[in-house]
Protein backbone atom coordinates (compact mmCIF):
# COMPACT_ATOMS: atom_id res chain seq x y z
CA UNK A 1 0.00 0.00 0.00
CA UNK A 2 1.40 3.63 -0.76
CA UNK A 3 0.90 6.61 1.17
CA UNK A 4 -2.40 8.67 0.96
CA UNK A 5 -0.82 12.14 -1.56
CA UNK A 6 -3.10 14.05 0.61
CA UNK A 7 -0.36 14.39 3.59
CA UNK A 8 2.85 13.89 1.13
CA UNK A 9 5.09 17.28 0.54
CA UNK A 10 6.72 15.54 -1.76
CA UNK A 11 9.83 17.96 -3.12
CA UNK A 12 13.29 19.06 -1.65
CA UNK A 13 13.20 20.77 1.73
CA UNK A 14 15.73 22.47 4.25
CA UNK A 15 14.11 21.80 7.27
CA UNK A 16 14.90 20.50 10.39
CA UNK A 17 14.87 16.93 12.18
CA UNK A 18 11.34 17.76 13.81
CA UNK A 19 9.58 19.27 11.28
CA UNK A 20 10.73 16.03 9.29
CA UNK A 21 10.16 13.37 11.91
CA UNK A 22 6.14 15.05 11.64
CA UNK A 23 5.74 15.09 7.63
CA UNK A 24 7.29 10.68 8.28
CA UNK A 25 4.57 10.41 10.45
CA UNK A 26 1.76 12.51 8.33
CA UNK A 27 2.95 10.51 5.29
CA UNK A 28 2.85 7.31 7.19
CA UNK A 29 -0.82 7.65 7.73
CA UNK A 30 -0.73 8.70 11.27
CA UNK A 31 -3.66 11.16 11.97
CA UNK A 32 -4.17 11.19 15.56
CA UNK A 33 -0.92 12.20 18.03
CA UNK A 34 -1.27 13.51 21.59
CA UNK A 35 1.04 15.70 23.15
CA UNK A 36 2.51 17.78 26.09
CA UNK A 37 4.69 20.17 24.11
CA UNK A 38 8.56 19.67 26.14
CA UNK A 39 11.79 20.91 23.82
CA UNK A 40 13.29 19.88 22.11
CA UNK A 41 10.42 18.20 20.65
CA UNK A 42 7.93 21.22 20.81
CA UNK A 43 8.69 21.36 16.57
CA UNK A 44 6.95 18.27 15.97
CA UNK A 45 3.83 18.69 17.49
CA UNK A 46 3.58 22.24 16.58
CA UNK A 47 3.63 21.73 12.93
CA UNK A 48 1.17 18.51 12.94
CA UNK A 49 -1.39 20.69 15.13
CA UNK A 50 -1.02 23.28 12.02
CA UNK A 51 -0.73 20.51 9.76
CA UNK A 52 -3.17 17.98 10.62
CA UNK A 53 -6.31 19.42 10.34
CA UNK A 54 -5.49 20.01 6.42
CA UNK A 55 -5.78 16.10 5.87
CA UNK A 56 -8.51 14.85 7.62
CA UNK A 57 -6.64 14.25 11.22
CA UNK A 58 -6.76 15.62 14.78
CA UNK A 59 -4.28 16.80 17.23
CA UNK A 60 -5.09 17.29 21.10
CA UNK A 61 -2.43 19.14 23.54
CA UNK A 62 -3.28 17.07 26.73
CA UNK A 63 -2.44 17.90 30.59
CA UNK A 64 0.53 15.77 30.78
CA UNK A 65 2.47 13.02 28.80
CA UNK A 66 0.27 10.50 30.89
CA UNK A 67 -2.83 11.69 29.68
CA UNK A 68 -1.15 11.89 26.10
CA UNK A 69 -0.17 8.24 25.95
CA UNK A 70 -3.29 6.67 26.76
CA UNK A 71 -5.08 9.07 24.16
CA UNK A 72 -3.35 7.76 21.58
CA UNK A 73 -3.57 3.73 22.59
CA UNK A 74 -7.47 4.98 22.85
CA UNK A 75 -7.14 6.44 19.32
CA UNK A 76 -5.23 3.19 17.82
CA UNK A 77 -8.27 1.04 18.80
CA UNK A 78 -10.93 3.22 16.95
CA UNK A 79 -8.46 2.62 13.96
CA UNK A 80 -6.09 5.38 14.09
CA UNK A 81 -2.33 5.74 12.70
CA UNK A 82 -1.12 7.18 16.40
CA UNK A 83 1.81 9.06 17.78
CA UNK A 84 3.02 11.00 20.77
CA UNK A 85 5.95 13.27 21.45
CA UNK A 86 8.37 14.10 24.26
CA UNK A 87 11.87 14.19 25.55
CA UNK A 88 13.23 12.27 28.79
CA UNK A 89 11.01 13.83 31.27
CA UNK A 90 8.11 13.20 29.55
CA UNK A 91 9.28 9.79 28.50
CA UNK A 92 9.45 9.34 32.20
CA UNK A 93 5.53 9.90 32.54
CA UNK A 94 4.78 7.39 29.73
CA UNK A 95 6.09 4.21 31.19
CA UNK A 96 3.00 2.91 32.35
CA UNK A 97 1.19 3.33 29.30
CA UNK A 98 4.01 2.03 27.35
CA UNK A 99 3.49 -1.17 29.74
CA UNK A 100 0.23 -0.83 28.60
CA UNK A 101 0.36 -0.43 24.92
CA UNK A 102 3.02 -3.48 25.12
CA UNK A 103 0.44 -6.04 27.17
CA UNK A 104 -2.59 -4.58 24.85
CA UNK A 105 -0.80 -4.85 21.64
CA UNK A 106 -1.51 -1.26 20.26
CA UNK A 107 0.35 -0.22 16.92
CA UNK A 108 1.46 3.34 18.11
CA UNK A 109 5.03 5.60 17.74
CA UNK A 110 6.54 7.06 20.42
CA UNK A 111 8.91 10.19 18.99
CA UNK A 112 11.68 10.56 21.93
CA UNK A 113 14.03 13.70 21.44
CA UNK A 114 16.77 13.22 23.84
CA UNK A 115 17.99 16.02 25.65
CA UNK A 116 20.87 15.57 28.42
CA UNK A 117 19.14 14.07 32.16
CA UNK A 118 18.44 12.72 34.70
CA UNK A 119 15.25 15.09 35.18
CA UNK A 120 14.76 18.46 33.98
CA UNK A 121 18.92 18.39 33.24
CA UNK A 122 19.79 20.42 30.14
CA UNK A 123 16.32 20.96 28.07
CA UNK A 124 18.00 22.53 24.73
CA UNK A 125 21.02 20.25 24.50
CA UNK A 126 21.67 16.89 23.41
CA UNK A 127 21.71 12.83 24.92
CA UNK A 128 21.65 10.16 24.15
CA UNK A 129 20.55 9.27 27.86
CA UNK A 130 17.19 7.23 26.81
CA UNK A 131 18.43 4.32 25.50
CA UNK A 132 17.84 1.69 28.30
CA UNK A 133 14.79 3.26 29.56
CA UNK A 134 13.08 2.93 26.43
CA UNK A 135 13.99 -1.00 26.40
CA UNK A 136 13.63 -1.61 29.53
CA UNK A 137 11.53 1.17 31.14
CA UNK A 138 8.07 0.04 31.90
CA UNK A 139 7.68 -3.19 34.48
CA UNK A 140 7.30 -6.94 33.33
CA UNK A 141 8.97 -8.41 30.25
CA UNK A 142 7.70 -7.21 26.62
CA UNK A 143 9.58 -6.66 23.56
CA UNK A 144 9.87 -2.82 21.79
CA UNK A 145 11.51 -1.36 18.77
CA UNK A 146 13.73 1.60 18.49
CA UNK A 147 15.21 3.15 15.64
CA UNK A 148 18.14 5.98 16.07
CA UNK A 149 18.01 8.82 12.49
CA UNK A 150 21.09 10.53 12.51
CA UNK A 151 19.59 13.83 10.36
CA UNK A 152 16.59 15.19 9.26
CA UNK A 153 16.44 13.05 6.42
CA UNK A 154 16.25 10.29 8.15
CA UNK A 155 14.47 11.52 10.57
CA UNK A 156 11.06 11.53 8.17
CA UNK A 157 12.20 8.42 6.42
CA UNK A 158 12.62 6.07 9.88
CA UNK A 159 9.52 7.75 11.20
CA UNK A 160 7.57 6.28 8.14
CA UNK A 161 9.04 3.04 9.54
CA UNK A 162 8.80 2.99 12.75
CA UNK A 163 4.85 3.17 11.53
CA UNK A 164 5.33 0.58 9.52
CA UNK A 165 7.06 -1.54 12.18
CA UNK A 166 4.16 -0.52 14.52
CA UNK A 167 1.51 -1.88 12.54
CA UNK A 168 3.90 -5.05 11.54
CA UNK A 169 4.42 -5.88 14.64
CA UNK A 170 1.89 -4.32 17.25
CA UNK A 171 4.21 -3.12 19.60
CA UNK A 172 5.26 0.37 21.17
CA UNK A 173 7.85 2.15 18.38
CA UNK A 174 10.43 4.38 19.48
CA UNK A 175 11.95 7.36 16.76
CA UNK A 176 15.36 8.29 18.94
CA UNK A 177 16.21 11.70 17.57
CA UNK A 178 18.15 13.78 20.10
CA UNK A 179 18.07 17.65 20.24
CA UNK A 180 21.36 18.07 17.70
CA UNK A 181 19.61 16.06 15.28
CA UNK A 182 16.06 17.47 16.17
CA UNK A 183 17.19 21.17 15.87
CA UNK A 184 19.49 20.76 12.99
CA UNK A 185 18.26 21.50 9.07
CA UNK A 186 19.50 19.62 6.42
CA UNK A 187 18.62 18.90 2.98
CA UNK A 188 15.32 16.59 2.94
CA UNK A 189 13.70 14.66 0.19
CA UNK A 190 10.17 13.81 0.55
CA UNK A 191 9.35 11.23 -2.30
CA UNK A 192 6.56 11.11 -4.53
CA UNK A 193 3.53 9.51 -2.69
CA UNK A 194 3.45 6.31 -4.67
CA UNK A 195 7.00 5.30 -3.79
CA UNK A 196 6.32 5.35 -0.05
CA UNK A 197 5.40 2.07 1.36
CA UNK A 198 2.73 2.13 4.27
CA UNK A 199 1.77 -0.55 5.90
CA UNK A 200 -1.57 -1.04 6.59
CA UNK A 201 -3.04 -2.22 9.97
CA UNK A 202 -3.44 -6.44 10.14
CA UNK A 203 -7.42 -6.16 10.29
CA UNK A 204 -9.13 -9.75 10.50
CA UNK A 205 -10.93 -11.07 7.79
CA UNK A 206 -13.18 -13.27 10.28
CA UNK A 207 -16.63 -12.45 11.21
CA UNK A 208 -17.48 -11.58 14.82
CA UNK A 209 -18.01 -14.52 16.92
CA UNK A 210 -15.29 -16.43 14.86
CA UNK A 211 -12.70 -13.87 15.69
CA UNK A 212 -10.21 -13.94 18.97
CA UNK A 213 -8.58 -10.70 19.64
CA UNK A 214 -5.23 -12.13 20.74
CA UNK A 215 -5.02 -15.47 18.77
CA UNK A 216 -1.51 -15.21 17.44
CA UNK A 217 -0.67 -15.41 13.78
CA UNK A 218 2.04 -17.15 11.95
CA UNK A 219 4.58 -14.50 13.17
CA UNK A 220 3.13 -14.64 17.04
CA UNK A 221 1.11 -11.30 16.11
CA UNK A 222 -2.62 -11.12 16.06
CA UNK A 223 -5.29 -9.70 14.09
CA UNK A 224 -6.78 -6.41 14.81
CA UNK A 225 -10.68 -4.88 14.47
CA UNK A 226 -11.56 -1.43 16.13
CA UNK A 227 -14.10 -0.23 18.16
CA UNK A 228 -17.69 0.15 16.63
CA UNK A 229 -17.27 -2.69 13.71
CA UNK A 230 -19.12 -5.05 15.85
CA UNK A 231 -16.71 -7.37 17.35
CA UNK A 232 -17.31 -7.99 20.94
CA UNK A 233 -13.62 -7.30 22.46
CA UNK A 234 -11.89 -7.07 26.00
CA UNK A 235 -9.04 -4.91 25.72
CA UNK A 236 -7.11 -5.09 29.35
CA UNK A 237 -3.63 -4.60 30.78
CA UNK A 238 -4.35 -7.87 33.31
CA UNK A 239 -3.24 -11.16 31.65
CA UNK A 240 -5.28 -12.31 29.02
CA UNK A 241 -6.39 -15.52 27.00
CA UNK A 242 -6.99 -15.15 23.37
CA UNK A 243 -10.24 -13.83 23.92
CA UNK A 244 -8.66 -10.85 25.77
CA UNK A 245 -10.54 -11.57 28.88
CA UNK A 246 -8.37 -11.85 32.35
CA UNK A 247 -6.54 -14.69 32.69
CA UNK A 248 -5.12 -15.01 36.54
CA UNK A 249 -2.90 -17.97 36.24
CA UNK A 250 0.74 -18.47 36.00
CA UNK A 251 0.01 -20.62 32.20
CA UNK A 252 -1.54 -17.97 30.96
CA UNK A 253 0.83 -15.35 32.31
CA UNK A 254 3.63 -17.66 30.36
CA UNK A 255 1.83 -18.32 27.17
CA UNK A 256 0.80 -14.39 26.74
CA UNK A 257 4.48 -12.38 27.97
CA UNK A 258 6.41 -15.21 26.35
CA UNK A 259 4.77 -14.80 22.94
CA UNK A 260 5.49 -10.45 23.75
CA UNK A 261 8.94 -11.06 24.03
CA UNK A 262 9.15 -13.69 21.51
CA UNK A 263 7.27 -11.91 18.70
CA UNK A 264 10.17 -9.24 18.33
CA UNK A 265 13.11 -11.63 19.55
CA UNK A 266 11.98 -14.58 16.27
CA UNK A 267 11.57 -11.80 14.02
CA UNK A 268 14.69 -9.99 15.08
CA UNK A 269 16.46 -10.94 11.92
CA UNK A 270 13.88 -9.07 9.68
CA UNK A 271 14.31 -6.46 12.05
CA UNK A 272 18.09 -5.91 11.37
CA UNK A 273 18.79 -2.12 9.66
CA UNK A 274 22.72 -1.35 10.31
CA UNK A 275 25.20 0.73 8.32
CA UNK A 276 28.51 -0.74 7.54
CA UNK A 277 31.46 1.08 6.73
CA UNK A 278 35.13 -0.55 5.91
CA UNK A 279 34.08 -3.77 8.14
CA UNK A 280 35.81 -5.67 5.40
CA UNK A 281 39.19 -5.30 6.39
CA UNK A 282 38.28 -4.06 10.02
CA UNK A 283 40.53 -4.91 13.04
CA UNK A 284 38.36 -2.00 15.08
CA UNK A 285 34.88 -1.84 14.81
CA UNK A 286 33.15 1.34 16.47
CA UNK A 287 29.59 0.44 16.69
CA UNK A 288 27.25 3.81 16.94
CA UNK A 289 24.17 5.43 16.61
CA UNK A 290 22.47 8.61 16.36
CA UNK A 291 24.31 12.12 15.90
CA UNK A 292 27.06 10.13 17.76
CA UNK A 293 27.60 7.91 14.39
CA UNK A 294 28.00 11.27 12.54
CA UNK A 295 31.06 12.16 15.05
CA UNK A 296 32.14 8.09 14.95
CA UNK A 297 32.31 8.21 11.02
CA UNK A 298 34.50 11.45 10.78
CA UNK A 299 36.96 9.73 13.70
CA UNK A 300 37.19 6.29 11.30
CA UNK A 301 38.20 8.19 8.42
CA UNK A 302 40.96 10.22 9.98
CA UNK A 303 41.65 6.80 12.19
CA UNK A 304 42.37 4.95 8.27
CA UNK A 305 44.17 8.24 6.53
CA UNK A 306 46.77 7.26 9.51
CA UNK A 307 46.43 3.55 8.46
CA UNK A 308 44.58 2.02 11.42
CA UNK A 309 42.27 -0.65 9.96
CA UNK A 310 39.09 0.70 11.67
CA UNK A 311 35.47 0.07 10.58
CA UNK A 312 31.94 1.73 11.53
CA UNK A 313 28.35 -0.26 12.66
CA UNK A 314 26.28 1.96 12.66
CA UNK A 315 23.02 1.46 14.26
CA UNK A 316 19.60 2.37 12.84
CA UNK A 317 17.51 -0.07 14.40
CA UNK A 318 18.73 -0.13 17.88
CA UNK A 319 16.21 -2.07 19.60
CA UNK A 320 16.13 -5.13 19.22
CA UNK A 321 19.77 -5.29 19.16
CA UNK A 322 21.61 -6.66 16.05
CA UNK A 323 22.92 -9.29 17.95
CA UNK A 324 24.25 -12.00 15.13
CA UNK A 325 26.08 -8.94 13.01
CA UNK A 326 27.96 -8.11 16.26
CA UNK A 327 28.85 -11.71 16.99
CA UNK A 328 29.97 -12.25 13.66
CA UNK A 329 32.31 -8.84 14.32
CA UNK A 330 32.79 -10.03 17.26
CA UNK A 331 34.46 -13.28 16.37
CA UNK A 332 36.68 -12.01 13.62
CA UNK A 333 38.06 -8.29 15.11
CA UNK A 334 40.18 -7.13 17.37
CA UNK A 335 38.40 -4.77 20.00
CA UNK A 336 35.13 -2.42 19.65
CA UNK A 337 34.88 1.15 20.59
CA UNK A 338 31.42 2.74 21.66
CA UNK A 339 30.88 6.12 21.63
CA UNK A 340 27.26 7.32 22.73
CA UNK A 341 26.34 10.51 24.52
CA UNK A 342 25.57 8.40 27.73
CA UNK A 343 28.57 7.54 30.07
CA UNK A 344 27.66 4.03 29.07
CA UNK A 345 24.26 2.35 27.79
CA UNK A 346 24.21 0.44 24.63
CA UNK A 347 28.31 -0.41 25.22
CA UNK A 348 26.79 -3.17 27.99
CA UNK A 349 24.75 -4.79 24.89
CA UNK A 350 27.77 -4.95 22.75
CA UNK A 351 29.37 -6.01 25.63
CA UNK A 352 26.50 -9.09 26.34
CA UNK A 353 26.92 -10.09 22.84
CA UNK A 354 30.96 -9.76 22.54
CA UNK A 355 30.62 -12.16 25.42
CA UNK A 356 34.49 -11.85 25.91
CA UNK A 357 36.04 -12.28 22.84
CA UNK A 358 37.75 -8.95 22.57
CA UNK A 359 37.50 -5.53 24.60
CA UNK A 360 34.86 -3.20 23.85
CA UNK A 361 35.77 0.24 25.09
CA UNK A 362 32.91 3.20 26.06
CA UNK A 363 33.62 6.62 24.83
CA UNK A 364 31.18 8.14 27.27
CA UNK A 365 29.97 11.31 27.40
CA UNK A 366 27.73 13.23 29.26
CA UNK A 367 25.75 15.56 27.09
CA UNK A 368 25.60 18.76 26.19
CA UNK A 369 26.91 18.78 23.03
CA UNK A 370 28.22 15.84 20.69
CA UNK A 371 32.01 14.58 21.14
CA UNK A 372 34.91 16.23 19.26
CA UNK A 373 36.48 13.77 16.98
CA UNK A 374 39.48 13.57 18.45
CA UNK A 375 37.84 12.30 21.61
CA UNK A 376 36.80 8.92 19.52
CA UNK A 377 39.45 9.03 17.24
CA UNK A 378 42.05 8.58 20.42
CA UNK A 379 40.37 5.94 22.16
CA UNK A 380 40.96 4.14 18.53
CA UNK A 381 44.01 4.84 18.21
CA UNK A 382 44.68 3.55 21.70
CA UNK A 383 42.98 -0.01 20.85
CA UNK A 384 44.14 0.08 17.00
CA UNK A 385 47.52 -2.20 16.22
CA UNK B 1 19.79 35.67 12.25
CA UNK B 2 18.26 32.85 12.19
CA UNK B 3 16.51 33.06 8.66
CA UNK B 4 19.81 34.66 7.20
CA UNK B 5 21.22 31.04 7.94
CA UNK B 6 18.48 29.31 6.58
CA UNK B 7 18.05 31.18 3.26
CA UNK B 8 22.26 30.63 2.73
CA UNK B 9 21.65 26.79 3.81
CA UNK B 10 19.27 26.69 1.44
CA UNK B 11 21.00 28.44 -1.32
CA UNK B 12 23.39 25.47 -1.02
CA UNK B 13 21.48 22.65 -0.32
CA UNK B 14 18.28 23.22 -2.36
CA UNK B 15 19.23 25.84 -5.33
CA UNK B 16 23.36 25.19 -5.78
CA UNK B 17 23.31 21.00 -4.91
CA UNK B 18 25.53 21.23 -2.31
CA UNK B 19 25.41 20.05 1.09
CA UNK B 20 24.36 21.90 4.23
CA UNK B 21 23.75 21.75 7.63
CA UNK B 22 22.00 24.74 9.82
CA UNK B 23 22.56 24.45 13.49
CA UNK B 24 20.14 27.42 15.86
CA UNK B 25 22.10 28.33 19.08
CA UNK B 26 19.77 28.54 21.57
CA UNK B 27 19.22 28.68 25.25
CA UNK B 28 16.20 29.15 26.99
CA UNK B 29 17.20 32.81 27.96
CA UNK B 30 17.94 33.21 24.07
CA UNK B 31 14.58 33.43 23.22
CA UNK B 32 13.48 36.50 21.72
CA UNK B 33 16.86 38.40 22.46
CA UNK B 34 20.43 37.27 21.09
CA UNK B 35 20.31 34.14 18.73
CA UNK B 36 22.99 32.60 16.43
CA UNK B 37 23.07 30.37 12.93
CA UNK B 38 25.79 28.17 12.89
CA UNK B 39 25.70 27.32 8.88
CA UNK B 40 28.19 24.55 7.21
CA UNK B 41 28.87 24.39 3.66
CA UNK B 42 30.52 21.77 2.04
CA UNK B 43 30.67 19.64 -1.07
CA UNK B 44 30.85 16.28 0.67
CA UNK B 45 28.14 15.30 3.16
CA UNK B 46 28.46 16.64 6.58
CA UNK B 47 29.90 15.09 9.78
CA UNK B 48 30.56 16.89 13.11
CA UNK B 49 27.29 19.25 12.74
CA UNK B 50 28.55 22.13 14.97
CA UNK B 51 30.44 25.10 14.15
CA UNK B 52 33.41 25.60 16.29
CA UNK B 53 36.08 28.28 13.95
CA UNK B 54 34.31 29.63 11.21
CA UNK B 55 35.39 30.55 7.95
CA UNK B 56 33.04 33.42 7.35
CA UNK B 57 31.74 35.74 10.65
CA UNK B 58 28.57 37.77 10.18
CA UNK B 59 27.98 40.10 13.14
CA UNK B 60 25.02 42.27 13.28
CA UNK B 61 25.56 43.83 17.05
CA UNK B 62 28.36 44.50 19.38
CA UNK B 63 27.54 41.60 21.39
CA UNK B 64 27.56 39.42 18.81
CA UNK B 65 31.01 40.99 18.04
CA UNK B 66 32.57 40.74 20.99
CA UNK B 67 30.95 36.96 21.81
CA UNK B 68 31.87 35.28 18.92
CA UNK B 69 35.49 37.38 17.13
CA UNK B 70 37.55 34.28 18.95
CA UNK B 71 36.20 32.12 17.44
CA UNK B 72 37.05 33.12 13.65
CA UNK B 73 39.50 30.84 12.26
CA UNK B 74 42.65 32.24 11.04
CA UNK B 75 42.32 34.32 7.96
CA UNK B 76 38.89 33.84 8.02
CA UNK B 77 36.24 36.42 6.85
CA UNK B 78 34.39 39.05 9.16
CA UNK B 79 31.28 40.38 7.21
CA UNK B 80 29.70 43.09 9.30
CA UNK B 81 26.54 45.96 10.19
CA UNK B 82 29.03 48.79 9.67
CA UNK B 83 26.47 51.29 11.69
CA UNK B 84 26.14 49.15 14.59
CA UNK B 85 30.01 47.37 14.56
CA UNK B 86 33.35 48.45 14.90
CA UNK B 87 36.09 46.26 14.02
CA UNK B 88 38.80 47.00 16.83
CA UNK B 89 42.63 46.26 17.09
CA UNK B 90 41.07 42.67 18.35
CA UNK B 91 40.42 41.34 14.82
CA UNK B 92 43.47 39.50 14.03
CA UNK B 93 45.94 40.30 10.98
CA UNK B 94 44.97 38.31 7.78
CA UNK B 95 41.26 38.64 8.46
CA UNK B 96 39.41 40.08 5.71
CA UNK B 97 37.16 42.79 6.97
CA UNK B 98 33.74 43.72 5.13
CA UNK B 99 30.95 45.95 6.49
CA UNK B 100 27.56 46.88 5.16
CA UNK B 101 25.43 49.21 6.27
CA UNK B 102 22.26 46.85 6.34
CA UNK B 103 20.00 48.66 8.61
CA UNK B 104 20.25 52.17 6.47
CA UNK B 105 20.20 50.14 3.31
CA UNK B 106 17.05 48.44 4.31
CA UNK B 107 15.54 51.49 5.46
CA UNK B 108 16.13 52.85 2.57
CA UNK B 109 13.68 50.85 1.23
CA UNK B 110 10.95 51.08 3.91
CA UNK B 111 11.06 48.40 5.87
CA UNK B 112 14.19 47.81 8.61
CA UNK B 113 13.29 44.69 8.83
CA UNK B 114 14.86 43.49 5.63
CA UNK B 115 18.55 44.02 6.73
CA UNK B 116 19.15 40.48 7.43
CA UNK B 117 18.08 40.02 3.59
CA UNK B 118 20.18 42.72 3.41
CA UNK B 119 23.22 40.80 4.81
CA UNK B 120 22.30 37.43 2.47
CA UNK B 121 22.93 39.73 -0.33
CA UNK B 122 26.14 41.03 1.13
CA UNK B 123 27.45 37.60 2.15
CA UNK B 124 26.65 35.99 -1.11
CA UNK B 125 28.65 38.70 -2.97
CA UNK B 126 31.44 39.09 -0.79
CA UNK B 127 32.08 35.07 -0.09
CA UNK B 128 30.77 33.94 -3.41
CA UNK B 129 30.23 30.47 -1.40
CA UNK B 130 26.54 30.42 -3.03
CA UNK B 131 26.00 31.90 -6.05
CA UNK B 132 23.57 34.46 -6.94
CA UNK B 133 20.61 32.77 -8.37
CA UNK B 134 20.51 30.38 -5.90
CA UNK B 135 20.64 32.88 -2.92
CA UNK B 136 18.06 34.53 -4.72
CA UNK B 137 15.53 31.82 -5.09
CA UNK B 138 16.31 30.79 -1.57
CA UNK B 139 14.84 34.23 -0.03
CA UNK B 140 12.24 34.14 -2.37
CA UNK B 141 10.99 30.43 -0.76
CA UNK B 142 11.94 31.65 2.78
CA UNK B 143 10.12 35.18 2.68
CA UNK B 144 6.18 35.34 3.70
CA UNK B 145 4.46 35.62 0.74
CA UNK B 146 2.99 39.51 -0.52
CA UNK B 147 6.80 40.50 0.20
CA UNK B 148 8.49 39.05 -2.02
CA UNK B 149 9.73 42.42 -4.03
CA UNK B 150 10.62 43.78 -1.08
CA UNK B 151 12.97 41.31 0.09
CA UNK B 152 14.46 40.58 -3.50
CA UNK B 153 15.58 44.52 -3.50
CA UNK B 154 16.87 43.93 0.28
CA UNK B 155 18.98 41.38 -1.57
CA UNK B 156 19.68 43.11 -4.28
CA UNK B 157 20.61 46.20 -2.37
CA UNK B 158 23.20 43.92 0.07
CA UNK B 159 24.44 42.26 -3.66
CA UNK B 160 25.07 45.00 -4.98
CA UNK B 161 27.00 46.69 -2.08
CA UNK B 162 28.96 43.76 -1.80
CA UNK B 163 30.35 43.98 -5.15
CA UNK B 164 31.24 47.22 -5.65
CA UNK B 165 33.12 46.88 -2.54
CA UNK B 166 34.89 44.18 -3.73
CA UNK B 167 35.81 45.93 -7.14
CA UNK B 168 36.33 48.62 -5.54
CA UNK B 169 39.52 46.89 -3.80
CA UNK B 170 40.42 45.73 -6.54
CA UNK B 171 38.80 42.00 -6.29
CA UNK B 172 38.35 39.58 -9.38
CA UNK B 173 34.25 39.25 -8.96
CA UNK B 174 31.97 36.79 -10.95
Amino acid sequence: MHADPKGVLTGLHFMDGDHAACEGAIAAGCRFAAGYPITPSTEVVERFAARIPLVGGVFIQMEDEIASSIAILGAAWAGQKVMTVTSGPGLSLMMEHIGLAAMTETPCVFVDVQRAGPSTGLPTLPAQGDMMQVRWGSHGDYGIIALSPNSPQECFDLAVKAFNLAELYRTPVFLMMDEVVGHMTERVAIPKAEEIEVVPRRWTARKPGEYKAYEPGEDLVPEMVKAGDGYRIHVTGLTHDERGYPAMNPQAQDRLVRRLVEKIRRNAHKLVDVRGDHLEDAEVVVVSYGITSRIAAAAVEEARQAGRKVGHLRLVIVWPFPEKVVAELAARVKAFVVPELNLGQMVYEVQRVVAGKAPVVSVPHAGGTVHQVDDILQKILEVAP
Amino acid sequence: MILCGMIIGKAAAIFDGKHATLIQAFGPEARGSAASAQVTLSDEPIGYPYVRRPDVLVVMSPDAYTTFLPTLKEGGTLLYESDLVQPDHQVPAGVKKWGVPATRLAEELGRRLVMNIVMVGFFAATTQLVSYEAAKKAVLDSVPKGTEELNVRAFEAGYNFGRELLVGEGHRVA
